[in-house]
């Protein structure tokens, strides 16, 4: 019959075996892997450290924990986690038989165990094959998350933006305007079109007159600020938000300036052209603030207005220029002279 | 079908021959899909498509591709984990082998949704093995051979591998096992864990 300390032995790669008097008379092989100096002939409670579900101190209170799990760790490596089950021996000593559970993980990175240092019945090589497999699914589930983020941010990017010149479209505008409209932020906008951009279309063909917008998209760049908000929103027609700015020297200069750039005579492609551009203003405090459509409005009719009374023009909206396009004497066609 | 499979295809391809040559293997399966992601599902249907395709651009068997897919898997450092996962299944080949029985369980583990068909392992006598592979992805027999070939480098054991084909509806793959130290094992160390995927 084999012995009860070979069965240990053979079996039982972390237990402890405690004598009478509380000194270790045994321990499994692989105690000598964590980092532990052959504790055999030391006193088990200081090397040990029982923390649940009492704190025995002595053999006494040890053996009477007898049937219960325990939650222990070694002295010299606090960080490391046991648990067990402690039985007596029937020769006023007690057996412990012990698991590193889940600190298992850690501990074979950390004391470098191999599958000899546990036992062939023991789950322990599942738990980390999953725990390798798990890891490299995640890997390839997060980076497929990444990707599909990047795609999402780089369709979202391109839903708001105008493919020719980079700026926003009117999309892009709509959602601007809705964000500005929930603030309290006063803010201008500029409505621009160009003049004489038909004719470089028509005449001349879409590549020159693609040229003309790209470079009327730089000019806008060039003079506006980080937080303005560019919009190309459609053919020849330009819209700039700026938010926080309504003082009307500056609009008045920026308008300015924007125009005299803009209507500075440019050879493109062997072309000598002449391109202007006429811009209406309005400011958000002056018209409805909260109606952002109403102040869009309020910009196209002062636009229409600037168009009416001569190109290279810019106005502001005035109360007597009325908030609806109907109410415009002699409307001048978008297209006309465009 | 799993994701992964398409993507292992896809990544054998792009990585032992040229991308060129897998965007010529999607555009001769004329499939609405140019790149697979292993973390999607795809219609189980593309498989033999995309193989039947593969076996024209790379102008070889299906049976030769679907084999040096699984050497791929092992001896590709983009696949570092998946040697690793296949060395858990013993301390020597021939453990490895016995262990095959619960390759389709331990896969499911690994990646829920990733079926692989059922194994079966027999050991007839001292060296000589027999596996069976019932189920779809049908081929996966020829995958096992490759797979296993590399492992057995990997322990530094001569083995003999060779699928027989079909009998009463599985693969059969017959394995000698001539030396078991034939050359260095490339080792295993639980602590080495690396996360080196291809993703």
């Amino acid at each position: 019959m084999i012995s009860a300390q070979e069965v240990l032995l053979t079996l039982r790669p972390l237990h402890v075996w405690v004598g009478p008097t509380g000194h270790v008379r045994q321990v499994g092989k692989s105690f000598a892997k964590l980092g532990l100096d052959d504790p055999t002939g030391h006193r088990f409670l200081e090397v040990f450290e029982i923390q649940r579900p009492t704190k025995p101190s002595n053999m006494t209170d040890l053996r009477c924990l007898a049937g219960q799990v325990l939650r222990l760790r070694v002295r010299s490596e606090p960080e490391l986690g046991l648990r067990g089950l402690v039985i007596e021996d029937k020769a006023d000593g007690a057996i412990l038989d012990l698991s590193l559970g889940m600190a298992v993980i850690d501990a074979v990175q950390r004391y470098g165990l191999t599958a000899q240092d546990f036992a062939p019945s023991d789950l322990v090589m599942e738990l980390l094959f999953l725990q390798e497999a798990k890891s490299s699914a995640m890997a390839a589930s997060f980076s497929l998350n990444a990707r599909l983020n990047g795609a999402r941010l780089a369709a979202e990017t391109e839903a708001v933006t105008d493919g020719l010149t980079g700026l926003y479209n009117r999309r892009g505008l709509d959602g601007a305007m809705a964000r500005l409209g929930q603030s309290d932020t006063e803010y201008a906008i500029l409505q621009m079109d160009l003049d004489r951009f038909k004719q470089v279309n028509d005449t001349l063909g879409h590549g020159v007159g693609d040229a003309v917008l790209k470079r009327v998209a730089g000019i806008l760049r060039a003079h506006t600020r980080q937080d303005d908000l560019i919009v190309r929103a459609g053919g020849d027609e330009f819209v700039i938000v700026c938010p926080g700015l309504t003082d009307a020297v500056r609009l008045n200069a920026l308008a300015g300036v924007l125009i005299r750039d803009i209507s500075e005579p440019v050879v493109i492609e062997g072309h000598d052209l002449a391109i202007g551009a006429s811009i209406g203003i309005a400011v958000s405090e002056a018209t409805a603030r909260r109606d952002t459509m109403n102040t869009i409005t309020c910009a196209d009719i002062a636009l229409y207005a600037a168009k009416r009374s001569g190109r290279g023009q810019h106005l502001f909206w005035l109360p007597d220029m009325g908030s609806s396009l109907v109410d415009l004497e002699l409307p001048v066609p978008r297209s006309q002279g465009a | 079908m799993h994701g992964l499979i398409f993507r292992t295809l896809e990544a054998f391809i792009s990585d032992t021959f040229s991308p060129e040559n897998w965007t010529d293997v999607v555009v001769r399966a004329n499939l609405p899909v140019n790149s697979f992601e292993a973390m999607l599902q795809y219609d189980a249907d593309y498989f033999p498509q995309l193989l039947s395709a593969a076996g024209h651009v790379l102008d070889r068997p299906e049976s030769v591709i679907l084999e040096d897919i699984g050497t791929y898997l092992i001896t590709h450092q983009n696949h570092a984990s998946v040697r690793r996962l296949m060395r858990f299944g013993g301390e020597t080949f021939s453990e490895l082998l016995h262990s095959l029985d619960d390759l389709p369980g331990r896969t499911r583990m690994a990646v829920s949704g990733l079926d692989l068909p059922q194994v079966e392992v027999r050991q007839p006598t001292n060296g000589n093995f027999t596996i069976l592979c019932r189920g779809n992805p049908s081929g996966f027999g020829h995958v096992l051979v490759g797979l296993l070939r590399a492992m057995a480098d990997d322990y530094g054991t001569l083995a003999l591998l060779e699928h027989r084909g079909q009998r009463d509806w599985a693969e059969v793959i017959e394995v000698t096992v001539v030396e078991t130290a034939f050359a260095d094992d490339r080792g295993f160390s639980l602590t080495e864990f690396a996360i080196a995927e291809d993703a």
